[in-house]
């Protein structure tokens, strides 16, 4: 399954090992939304987006409630009209073309089994309403049944499953028709945490058997994070990125992406340094210089944000030797997690930042106390600038 | 087990008292021997053969049966189409007065009804003729009338309490609008439409009010029967008869409470 190009391809993360990326070879898009607005009397859901997905990708939609995301989700699969723009799903503009006669098919949050039939009746109701009759349901039900691990419980009620299995006959509804594009609504949002971990991964293996094109929406950056090929995070009716969950995660282009995604510090300051591979910022905040290397399209002087995530930052008793990212402070507040202890420090500005260390040996959580004084550092290429 | 209080314990049975005393006391007395109401003879079953024998109350029972069938139907069909456009066609122009007529039946006092009613047939008999004189139709059609807006209500708040995005997702797979109401709609609301049916046709048997007003000579229902016999003295065939009726009334509103049980049962969403 290897293409020629992959030896190009070092940046793309390990489970897209696959084949290129849709989205970066010159493939026709699947899914074309164009333009897209969406107003409800005043408010504006959705804002004017274009938006490309490809084939066989797992699209996420991330977002804050209200961000729009599942109004966009609705519009794909028709249950909203979009007030202008147009959607265009294998090459075929989808105006006009009601829900059922779309080639979508839509997992619903609150997963919408009908409390009436069995399980192999709520799995077989998409092909019934083909007109697919006798054996070939029953088998299609079956297997499909199966691959979602549920061949046992066809003949039970929903209200007699757990949220798991309701959450996989949803699922293996859904993937009856063998739809070209499955839209799913939080589809891991009632499950508990555990369960929740297994599910993704089982959404994507079954995702790679069947080559359906997913989009998924998530207020969940976690989620987003593990089922994602592509992340586009959205707020107030727009898509402010669309990444692939590393570079999202690593290259936020706003303050926005990067506080939404994970969580980050910020330190106000001034661009002082800015040459094509390293900028450095003067950061009163932050109380000393902070360098980044790589390069931003600014003024000089601009008013700019430095990011830092809290895994990336060291922490030490000594002062480390380096110059710039080196900032001193006092333990304000300490939180063991287990596998991580979580800092407060606070800077002598009265910033506080927050720090993660791994608890790499049964000690090290109890290497640092309250009111300890410490440096915190980290390196030119562990911090990014935000110019919004 | 929370331990009630002696204060809830009275209440409660003083309640009770109040409300199935005299129930139980006509129950008690359908079966006396003795032909003077209010004097215990023993027990007996002569009553009950009494009034099998007596034509003019089998007659009335069973258009009092008819009519209440009929009712209750008509009454279900309608008052799902007036819940239904109540609860899903969203805001629109006339929604509060069309909310405003449908219980305006509940709250109206029979007396209103059954008057305003027959004012209504005498006026469209004299305008175009129909309906030609008042009977077992303008009963139908006077009861259907309130019994819908019940049914509405039922139906209404069914269709609220039922999460939208099963609706959608019928039509997501393939399901056109007529398919779904069959399919996915009409199954689930039809706890509360039977229910809705039960308590119509209770509804129209216990009527006496309206049916008085509305209805014409030789086509006197039940509780009119009744109530004419009554007036000339209470005797035990009344209290046969009346003991009857509350069985069945009974076993109606019992009929529809399960289903509306059922419902609940139905939706709602177990925990993970």
């Amino acid at each position: 399954m290897t293409s020629p190009q992959h030896t190009d391809l070092s940046q793309i993360s390990e489970r897209t090992n696959v084949q290129l990326p849709s989205w970066k070879s010159d493939a026709q898009p699947f899914v074309q939304i164009e333009n897209i607005t969406k107003k409800f009397d005043d408010f504006i859901a959705v804002d004017n987006i274009s938006l490309d997905i490809y084939k066989n990708e797992l699209f996420c939609l991330l977002g804050g409630s209200g961000s729009g995301k599942s109004t966009l989700l609705r519009m794909l699969a028709g249950f909203e009209t979009p007030t202008s723009g147009r959607i265009l799903i294998d090459g075929v503009d989808m105006a006009g073309i009601q829900p059922w006669s779309r080639p979508v098919n839509m997992m619903f949050q609150s997963y919408a089994l009908f409390p009436h039939l069995t399980v192999a009746e709520n799995v077989a109701f998409g092909l019934k309403r083909e007109g697919i009759r006798g054996a070939e349901v029953k088998q299609r039900v079956t297997e499909m049944l199966d691959l979602v691990q549920l061949g046992h419980l066809g003949k039970r009620k929903p209200n007699q499953l757990s949220g798991g299995q309701r959450q996989r006959v949803a699922l293996a509804r859904s993937l009856i028709k063998r739809p070209k594009l499955l839209l799913l609504d939080e589809p891991l949002g009632a499950l508990d945490k555990k369960l929740r971990e297994e599910t993704q991964f089982e959404l994507i293996n079954i995702q790679d058997e069947l080559g359906v094109t997913f989009v998924v929406v998530t207020h969940d950056q976690e989620e987003a994070m593990t089922l994602a090929s592509r992340i586009g995070v959205m707020n107030h009716g727009v898509i402010v990125q669309t990444d692939e969950p590393q570079d999202v995660y690593e290259y936020p282009n706003s303050r926005f992406v990067a506080e939404f995604v994970g969580s980050v510090n910020l330190f106000e300051g001034q661009v002082t340094v800015d040459e094509p591979d390293t900028v450095c910022v003067t950061s009163p905040e932050a109380g000393g210089e902070l360098c980044v290397n790589h390069g931003i399209s600014c003024a000089p002087n601009q008013d700019v944000h430095v990011a830092v995530r809290p895994e990336k930052i060291r922490v030490s008793e000594t002062r480390p030797d380096q110059t710039y990212n080196c900032l001193q402070g006092t333990i304000l507040d300490i939180a063991y997690m287990g596998s991580l202890s979580v800092f407060k420090v606070k800077l002598a500005s009265g910033k506080e930042v927050r720090v993660t260390q791994p608890n790499t040996n049964r000690e090290s959580g109890g290497r640092f106390t309250w009111d300890d004084s410490v440096y915190l550092s980290w390196d030119m290429d562990s911090c990014v600038v935000l110019t919004s | 087990m929370k331990r009630r209080s002696l204060f809830l314990n009275i209440s409660a049975g003083l309640g009770f008292l109040f409300l199935y005393a005299p129930i139980i006391a006509l129950v008690i007395y359908s079966f006396n021997a003795s032909k003077l109401v209010t004097v215990w003879g023993g027990w007996s079953l002569k009553w009950y053969a009494e009034l099998f024998r007596n034509d003019q109350i089998i007659d009335a029972a069973l258009l009092s049966f008819k009519i209440a069938f009929i009712t209750a139907t008509l009454a279900v069909v309608l008052g799902t189409m007036a819940g239904f456009v109540l609860s899903r066609f969203g805001p629109f122009r006339g929604k509060m007065i069309l909310s405003g007529w449908i219980s305006a039946p509940l709250v109206m006092p029979e007396v209103i009804t059954g008057l305003s009613l027959l004012l209504l047939f005498v006026a469209m008999e004299a305008a175009f003729g129909w309906p030609a004189g008042r009977g077992t139709g303008t009963i139908i059609i006077a009861h259907t009338t309130f019994c819908m807006a019940y049914v509405a209500v039922i139906v209404q708040a069914r269709l609220s309490s039922m999460d939208e995005s099963l609706e959608e997702a019928a039509m997501d797979l393939g399901a056109k609008p007529s398919s779904l109401f069959f399919l996915v709609t009409l199954p689930l609301i039809s706890p509360a439409i039977i229910s809705g049916w039960l308590l119509s046709f209770t509804l129209s048997l216990d009527d006496l009010v309206i049916a008085s007003f509305v209805s014409g000579p030789g086509n006197s229902t039940l509780p009119m029967v009744i109530f004419s016999k009554v007036r000339l003295g209470v005797t035990p065939e009344v209290n046969a008869l009346a003991t009857l009726m509350i069985l069945v009334v009974a076993l109606g509103v019992i009929g529809a409470m399960y289903q509306m049980r059922r419902q609940a049962r139905l939706l709602a969403q177990p925990d993970n």
